[in-house]
């Protein structure tokens, strides 16, 4: 594993132009940092727009011989009302194991078209995809088949002026409502493209050919409200916008209802219990699990990382940090972590273990910055 | 007596028998932006190779280790409520502790500038 080169992206050479502080992340070779800094980058997205390189996260396509087909084949792993998907619409959904435990968190939409019947497109987590693709493909019937798609690229741009951005290049990306999927063209480039991201601001993905993707960035950061950014203000950005990083707020261990993102269990599929883990699941959605995901504001500037101890108001040790740092748009440090429900509701006084002392915390409602996704007005 | 470097990319300026000690310029452009400094107690006894204090950046937490024995007799009170100055002007102003030597013979172990900048160059 250590000795595998590091793979990289069609956007590897232009981080390299741009003085990017390239590491190791999830076997690619990416930037985590450009000349500017982490703070710097993480205020350019919450104040105009940020583009990110996420070419090393899965895109895969479930091709079936019918949308039904296809979402009933993706609804055996997922607890998601995949059926109730609409042409052009993308949800947020979980890979479950049979103990109810969190395989991976992933996006799937559903193009539009009727040439696309029957498709559905997948974004999984770049650490995740050898595993999920094998997952994936054990589980489906014989007329589902995973195409994992290779010779793309995708391209995140965030922030409040990434729809005005983008709109000189793809006009039709302005009119998408949030959670749209559509494909469409930029500068005359055949694009996917889905209204969503890890940021909490409004903002886009867009899926691209490999050999474009360099040209897109390019015509991108042409505009002057446009900066690259890497992945350490990927990860604050994500951290104050509330949302789970695989392998760190979520895993194999932790369910949907202890990882406080329940909604991706839908209705239907809750009634009929018609997935991996449900007993678990439906158990800790009637009487509360024994754990739960919240989000932890802390005193002072010191902050406390993964890994760190939660403890209660007599000292007792309740829970672990999965994620911790700086908050560039607070000024002061967040985290989240896992604490018994007793302890979890907001305004609870906790303190987390940092070398050796206690440093006081409090539980706070999550998102810490609030989410800015686009709202269609209405009429 | 001119400024003495780690290979953990402290600086020790010496003055009579106490010396200052920061991080360096490389240090800081490694750590990035740099939002927490924990900084020891005046009057700590310490002892080379000992975490005499921690820079916390963005991203993750350092230890900074004491370069020499002795006690500490200052720390720069100013980086808790402007630890970005870690980044502006590590070689100066942001300088960490100040530690009275108990073994000023210690300092004959440390690198001088050009050796830094060879250890640097060899990175």
């Amino acid at each position: 594993m250590t000795d595998a080169p590091l793979l990289s992206t069609p956007l590897t050479d232009l981080h390299r132009e741009l003085g990017a502080r390239l590491v190791p992340f999830a076997g690619y070779e990416m930037p985590v940092q450009y000349p500017d800094g982490i703070i710097a980058e993480h205020a350019h997205t919450r104040e105009k727009a940020g583009l990110f390189d996420v070419s090393h996260m899965g895109q895969a396509w479930l091709v079936g011989p019918d949308f039904e087909t296809t979402a009933a084949a993706l609804e055996r792993i997922t607890p998601s009302a995949i059926a109730a998907l609409k042409p052009g619409r993308q949800r947020y959904t979980v890979l479950l194991n049979d103990s109810g435990g969190i395989v991976d968190d992933l996006m799937v939409s559903r193009p539009e078209g009727d040439e696309n019947d029957g498709r559905l497109f997948l974004v999984v987590n770049a650490s995740r995809k050898a595993g999920d693709y094998e997952m994936i493909a054990a589980s489906l019937p014989g007329n589902v088949k995973l195409e994992p798609v290779e010779d793309r690229a995708l391209i995140a741009l965030q922030g409040p002026m990434a729809a005005d951005v983008l709109k000189a290049h793809a006009p039709e990306a302005a009119e998408m409502a949030f959670m749209a999927a559509r494909s469409m063209e930029f500068d005359g480039i055949a694009v996917h493209v889905s209204r969503s991201g890890y940021t909490g601001e409004d903002g886009y993905e867009l899926s691209v050919p490999a050999g474009a993707a360099e040209a897109i960035a390019r015509a991108l950061l042409a505009d002057e409200r446009v900066a690259p950014i890497g992945l350490g203000a990927r990860d604050s950005l994500r951290l104050e916008a509330g949302l789970c990083l695989y392998g760190h707020d979520i895993d194999e261990t932790t369910s949907p209802v202890e990882g406080a993102i329940t909604f991706v269990l839908q209705k239907r599929r809750k009634e009929a219990g018609d997935f991996p883990g449900a007993k678990r699941i439906l158990d800790e959605l009637a009487n509360g699990p024994s754990r739960v995901r919240v989000g932890l504001t802390l005193e002072g500037r010191a902050p406390a990382r993964e890994g760190a101890e939660i403890r209660n108001a007599e000292g007792q040790t309740i829970g672990t940090l999965t994620s911790g740092g700086f908050s560039p748009t607070l000024g002061a440090p967040i985290a989240m972590g896992y604490v018994d429900p007793e302890n979890a509701a907001a305004g609870t006084k906790l303190t987390l273990v940092v070398r050796n002392r206690e440093l006081p915390a409090t539980v706070a409602d999550m998102p810490f910055v609030p989410q800015r996704y686009y709202r269609k007005p209405t009429a | 007596m001119s400024t003495r470097y780690t290979e953990d990319h402290e600086w020790i300026a010496v003055e009579g028998d106490v010396a200052t000690v920061g991080i360096t310029n490389y240090a800081q452009e490694q750590l990035g932006d740099v939002v927490f400094v924990e900084l020891p107690e005046v009057g700590r006894k310490v002892s080379k190779g000992d975490e005499a204090a921690v820079v916390e950046s963005v991203k993750a937490a350092s230890e900074v280790y004491a370069p020499l024995d002795g006690e500490v007799v200052g720390a720069n009170d100013m980086l808790a409520d402007e630890p970005g100055k870690v980044n502006e002007d590590p070689e100066g102003a942001a300088w960490f502790v100040k530690i009275k030597m108990s073994d000023a013979g210690q300092l004959e172990g440390l690198m001088d500038a050009a050796a830094y900048k060879t250890h640097l160059e060899g990175l």
